[in-house]
């Protein structure tokens, strides 16, 4: 039980455009735990995501657990206007990763759109929250053992948001059974792979309401740890500048 | 002389055929081509690379050998002149193909005398032969197979590049292939349509297949099927009142356009 990392990053430097973005970062992330990082507009979260994915050069080190950890991934800028540019269905939008269409239909039905029509539709041409339900649904078939998820800061409103997120807890709780790991052999015999999230947000709410740990980023690491222990009030202010109201608050 | 075949009206010779079965597979995998060409990314590239096709089919006809290769070392070497010249000045890419495209074609009118410049502007079936016929068939298949092969990749890149490649897809790779099948296809449309109205080939019949389609199954095989219905009914045309085929094919697949927008949903 002493090797439970799922990631380790050590001492990420990223450089875009001649701007540092990310500087000396390290932090590591168990696995099965919802990971959230929190930070300003501009504070390198999105960069800091697509620097573990690969995405883009960084110096430092970057290790998972395994050689290819399965991934799932949704970008923050996938909006439905994209969609309404192709003609594609959400059939075979779903077919990009999962041929059996009795997997893609299940799995439309656990994120809660369980018309049989949505199969057939566009995309673009679903309702705001039917489209974010649909997208959890497309990066979690196949059982990503991580899940990066870029909150999509723009396009949902805060109704549409805490479905989203508590969406997201449920698909969670249920891939690793209890809030934090089960023993190996009840996960084995549900064939639970565990799931990992790793979530990018400004919205502290979202942290206290679902996350086992953050990394308070803005540029470098100002903090990391449980939110309830280490998200003081000094802590916030330097991380946003300037005071911020909502601080602790007691969710759910 | 091998005896003529008389189907309806329309006289049928071998040399008719032949031209009919390469605008068959050329019309039909350009319209397959083209229907991943709409998405922006590759318009710009894609586009533009098609007009390069024209001096060289100018060139071709001044020494007089086969259009295809004229065109593709063209497109070839404007393409490679353009990516030079990105790399050294950082110019955008749609200013850089203008300027080369421009001074290809203005080359062309200096070299190529103007009463000769028709077959490579506006290209000419009745010169198709057996081993032009060969050729689209050869290439159009194998073309056809490898963008089949690649085409939810890319249109999975079109969605979300970083998306792609988390999935594991290499999209530069795959660009690459895509391009090369353009290049390819563009030189075998010049000796249809002729070097100006290359683009056309690639662009209306996809064009035309999205208003009718809702998703990208319909959307592809529609491009696919309107590419092969312009050119057949361009050449039929083109028996029956003898003008040039490849306006005619590409009026065709404008009409045929102007058709699917009462199909177009909102």
């Amino acid at each position: 039980m002493k090797n439970d990392f799922i990631l380790k990053v050590n001492r990420l430097n990223v450089e875009l455009g001649g701007e540092r973005i990310i500087e000396d970062l390290s932090f590591q992330v168990k696995k099965g735990e919802f990971f959230t990082i929190l930070g300003p507009n501009g504070a390198g979260k999105t960069t800091l995501f697509k620097a573990l994915l690969g995405l883009i050069p960084y110096q430092g080190e970057i290790s998972w657990d395994s050689k290819n950890p399965k991934i799932g991934y949704l970008p923050e800028r996938l909006s439905r206007a994209k969609f309404k540019e192709l003609p594609i269905s959400v059939r075979e939008f779903f077919k990009f990763k999962e041929s059996s269409d009795e997997k893609i239909f299940e799995m439309l039905k656990s994120t809660g759109l369980e018309n049989s029509k949505i199969l057939e539709k566009g995309p673009g041409d679903l309702s705001s929250g039917q489209f974010q339900r649909m997208l959890i649904g497309w990066s979690l078939i196949g059982d990503p053992q991580v899940l990066f998820f870029d909150e999509p800061t723009t396009g949902i409103d805060i109704g549409g948001e805490e479905t989203i997120y508590s969406l997201l807890d449920k698909f969670w709780k249920e891939r690793n059974f209890t809030p934090l790991n089960p023993p190996k052999a009840v996960r084995q015999s549900r064939n639970l792979t565990g799931l990992t999230i790793l979530l990018v947000t400004h919205d502290l709410n979202i942290v206290y309401g679902y996350s086992t740990n953050v990394l308070c980023l803005h540029k470098k690491k100002l903090c990391s740890g449980p939110p309830r222990e280490i998200l003081t009030p000094e802590i916030l202010e330097k991380l946003y500048g300037t005071e911020v109201k909502f601080y602790k608050h007691t969710h759910g | 002389m091998e005896p003529k075949l008389n189907f309806t009206n329309i006289p049928m010779d071998n040399q008719f055929i032949l031209s009919l079965i390469t605008a068959i597979f050329i019309g039909g995998i350009a319209g397959y081509l083209g229907s991943l060409m709409m998405t922006k990314r590759m318009a710009l590239v894609g586009g533009p690379l098609g007009h390069l096709a024209l001096p060289g089919a100018a060139l071709a006809l001044l020494y007089n050998f086969n259009i295809f290769w004229g065109a593709l070392g063209t497109i070839v070497i404007g393409a490679v002149i353009i990516w030079f010249l990105e790399i050294k000045t950082k110019l955008p890419i749609e200013a850089l193909t203008g300027l080369v495209f421009a001074g290809g074609v203005a080359l062309s009118f200096l070299i190529l005398p103007l009463s000769q410049a028709e077959e490579a502007l506006i290209g000419d079936i009745s010169k198709i032969g057996v081993t032009d016929t060969i050729l689209a068939v050869i290439l159009g298949i194998i073309i056809f197979l490898i963008v089949k092969k690649i085409y939810s990749k890319m249109i999975l890149a079109e969605v979300s590049e970083d998306l792609a490649k988390v999935e594991g897809i290499n999209v530069k790779k795959y660009n690459l292939i895509y391009l090369i099948s353009i290049t390819l296809i563009v030189a075998l449309e010049v000796k249809i349509v002729g070097g100006l109205l290359t683009v056309a080939m690639l662009v209306i019949p996809a064009s035309a297949s999205r208003n009718f389609s809702k998703t990208l199954s319909q959307y592809s095989l529609g491009s696919l099927i309107i590419g092969i219905i312009s050119a057949v009914l361009g050449i039929l045309f083109f028996k029956i009142f003898n003008l040039p085929a490849g306006p005619l094919v590409i009026l065709t697949a404008s009409l045929i356009f102007l058709i699917s927008l009462i199909f177009k949903k909102r």
